[in-house]
């Protein structure tokens, strides 16, 4: 069968409690049956001592010095609790205060506890018989009734200790339920806020143990926060960037469709209005793809990749570009190390920074890519002699939708170097921008294969 | 080309069919998986244009891979709204031969079919020699000549020629181009191909009285004679 309390609080509670009293039941019994027995075995000893005394009187003056002891010790007995009886071979009492021989008693090895007739009072007492020679008796006793009374106090005693054991174990459960449940309570109001949207809450830290829940939990909270930034950050761009071209299409059509006189007007319009739709779709592309990166699902393509040729390749795609332009496209790839990556993706990359640097160098500058082994990492550069960036904007060009001041006027969805962040950050390397003088300078830092470090 | 076109998007079939059957192809249309697999397996066609996800219980991947299994080699190119890499690995993986996303310019979607069309035929008889006009390519001696005169090209520049003398008559777009003689997968923001195309025509074109090298506005580009 299961248990059935779910309250972690009250099964704490319980444990605790039932522990409390267990124990304390078990100390109370210990020192319970010590002291009783304690009382038991003083009684025995006096009584043994006192038996041996006397067959000793006994031996060393037969009956009468027996009867002279025994009322000697009779009436020296202020407490008046010893019992004594010599009887003869009839069965005639000779000495003692006891009325007669008890019933009860036949054997002269072990001590009888009982109840006996007393000066009119009944009592209880401990009685040893043993026999003497010629067929006499001796009784030696004692009057317990005062080792029961002890005993009854030490009992009722110790049940009320018990008891009121009990009852703090039972209020201390309640104690220890209550801080159980106002430390969840803490953690739980804080994630409560959390879970209602106000992301700005953290746990307080205590220095208790559930600071590391707290601390875990805060570090969530740290990276929930981040994320719903970027999702909030991306959506008022897309809200805004999205929303240029579509209102552009929509309204180009609209109005042609109102407003057109011919037949090619309209047409141009219309072709217009599908260049905007296609501007939409490619910016949808990118976002879907950068999100992607980012959920770092996409190394199912990643392979060990010798970077030389591919930059070579997009060296030979891009210089005609360069050419046309008006620029110069200078090549300096020193032997490289492999890495680890997905070759589609760092051609998409590094053709971003490619493009830019074409669309922003002013003509008969020269645009570099350069790459290189630098301290574990190959770092790819693209450095141009354009306008560059001011600090401001080199933090925040690779935010999404970012565009500079300067680049408002040129074609480009802003979305170009986030792309190339995230393909970075996927390949467990960094992008980093930095002002050349003049022009800008992008690099990307991209880890060398792990198995091939050793060989430099 | 006899196509067959399986789209459940009643514009998007109807845009399809009319601007391929303007370009003189005979087109079968279905619009769902069960009607568009009888017809694949049923009739004999030079190309399947396939959408990947039909109602009728039986997807475009499914179509695809019962034609493969019935080991019939039709070329198939997939149209989808699934856009995404691994989609697209699965797409090619079951057998489709290319892979466009909605949404699509009609004139990639019509370059692409030709092109998958011209390969279908090609793929039979291997070339060493290809030729329009006056202007020949030699791929065994990876020489070119216009007339008498020999042109001497760069290695990706014979490589982006040869790809137009294959697909003479045809427009190729600029993705087709970027993504056969480049072998690259990405839309690059600048007009590289543009520039390329360009410098491809000073060595032939521009010497000479006719032009082959045509640009077809908002399309790409063909090699043709006229």
């Amino acid at each position: 069968m299961r248990w059935p309390i779910r309250s972690a609080g009250v099964n704490f509670s319980l444990a605790y409690g039932l522990v409390f009293v267990l124990s304390a039941g078990l100390f109370l019994s210990f020192i319970w049956w010590n002291t009783t027995g304690q009382l038991d075995r003083r009684v025995e000893a006096s009584v043994e001592v006192d038996a041996q005394d006397l067959r000793q009187r006994w031996a060393a003056g037969g009956l009468p010095a027996l009867a002279m002891a025994v009322q000697d010790r009779l009436d020296q007995n202020v407490e008046d609790d010893e019992l004594y009886l010599v009887v003869g071979p009839d069965g005639r009492r000779y000495a003692g205060n006891l009325p007669g021989w008890p019933a009860l008693i036949s054997s002269f090895n072990q001590f009888y506890e009982l109840s006996i007739r007393r000066d009119g009072f009944r009592t209880q007492a401990k009685l040893h018989a043993y026999a003497l020679p010629n067929n006499f008796r001796l009784i030696v006793g004692r009057d317990v009734h005062g080792r029961d009374l002890v005993r009854h106090v030490l009992t009722d005693t110790l049940i009320w200790a018990w008891i009121m054991i009990t009852m703090l174990a039972a209020g201390g459960g309640l104690v220890v339920r209550r801080i159980f449940r106002q430390v969840v309570r803490s953690i739980a109001r804080t994630t409560a806020a959390v879970a209602n949207g106000d992301l700005s809450r953290r746990m307080s830290l205590t220095g208790s143990e559930t600071d590391l829940v707290a601390q875990t939990v805060n570090t969530m909270l740290e990276r929930i926060n981040r994320l719903m930034d970027g999702v909030r950050q991306v959506s008022n761009a897309i809200a805004h960037d999205l929303r240029t071209p579509i209102a552009r299409a929509r309204t180009r059509l609209e109005d042609a469709s109102a407003h057109a006189e011919s037949e090619e007007e309209l047409r141009a319009a219309i072709d217009r209005a599908v260049e905007d739709l296609d501007h939409v779709t490619s910016i949808f592309e990118a976002l879907l793809r950068i999100a992607q990166l980012e959920a770092g699902a996409r190394r199912a393509a990643f392979t060990a990749l010798d970077l030389a040729p591919l930059l070579d390749g997009l060296c030979e795609l891009y210089e005609a570009s360069a050419e046309e332009a008006g620029l110069g496209l200078v090549a300096e790839i020193a032997p490289l190390a492999p890495v680890n990556g997905d070759p589609h993706l760092l051609q998409q990359a590094i053709a971003n920074l490619m493009d830019n640097a074409i669309k922003f160098s002013p003509q008969g500058t020269d645009i570099t890519l350069s790459a290189r082994l630098q301290q574990g990492h190959v770092a790819i550069t693209v450095s141009d002699q354009g306008p560059g960036m001011n600090e401001a904007d080199l933090a925040r060009a690779s935010e999404r939708f970012f565009r500079a001041e300067e680049a408002r006027n040129t074609p480009g969805s802003g979305l170009g170097l986030s792309l190339v962040q995230a393909v970075a950050s996927l390949h467990g390397g960094t992008f980093v921008l930095s002002s050349g003088s003049p022009g800008l300078r992008a690099t990307l830092l991209l880890p060398v294969l792990a198995s091939s470090t050793q060989k430099g | 080309m006899r196509i067959l076109l399986v789209e459940d998007d009643l514009t998007v079939r109807a845009f399809v069919l009319k601007g391929l059957r303007e370009a003189g192809h005979v087109v079968d249309e279905a619009d769902n998986g069960k009607d568009g697999l009888f017809l694949a397996v049923s009739e004999k066609y030079d190309i399947v244009i396939l959408d990947r996800m039909l109602p009728g219980g039986i997807d475009g991947l499914r179509i695809l891979e019962t034609l493969r299994g019935q080991q019939n080699p039709t070329p198939v190119l997939i149209l989808s709204a699934l856009a995404d890499v691994d989609e697209r690995v699965a797409g090619l993986k079951a057998g489709g031969d290319d892979y466009m996303t909605k949404p699509f310019a009609f004139s990639e979607l019509l370059a692409r079919v030709e092109a998958l069309g011209r390969r279908g035929r090609a793929e039979a008889a291997p070339q060493t020699r290809l030729s329009v006009a006056d202007l020949e390519m030699d791929l065994l001696s990876r020489t070119v000549k216009r007339g008498n005169e020999k042109i001497d090209l760069q290695p990706r520049e014979f490589r982006l020629l040869e790809f137009l003398l294959r697909h003479a008559g045809q427009v190729v777009t600029r993705t087709m181009l970027l993504e056969r003689v480049w072998d690259y997968h990405f839309d690059p923001q600048t007009n590289v191909i543009d520039v390329h195309v360009s410098r491809l025509r000073q060595k032939v074109d521009k010497p000479f009285d006719t032009h082959l090298i045509h640009t077809i506005r908002n399309a790409g580009y063909i090699l043709r004679a006229d």
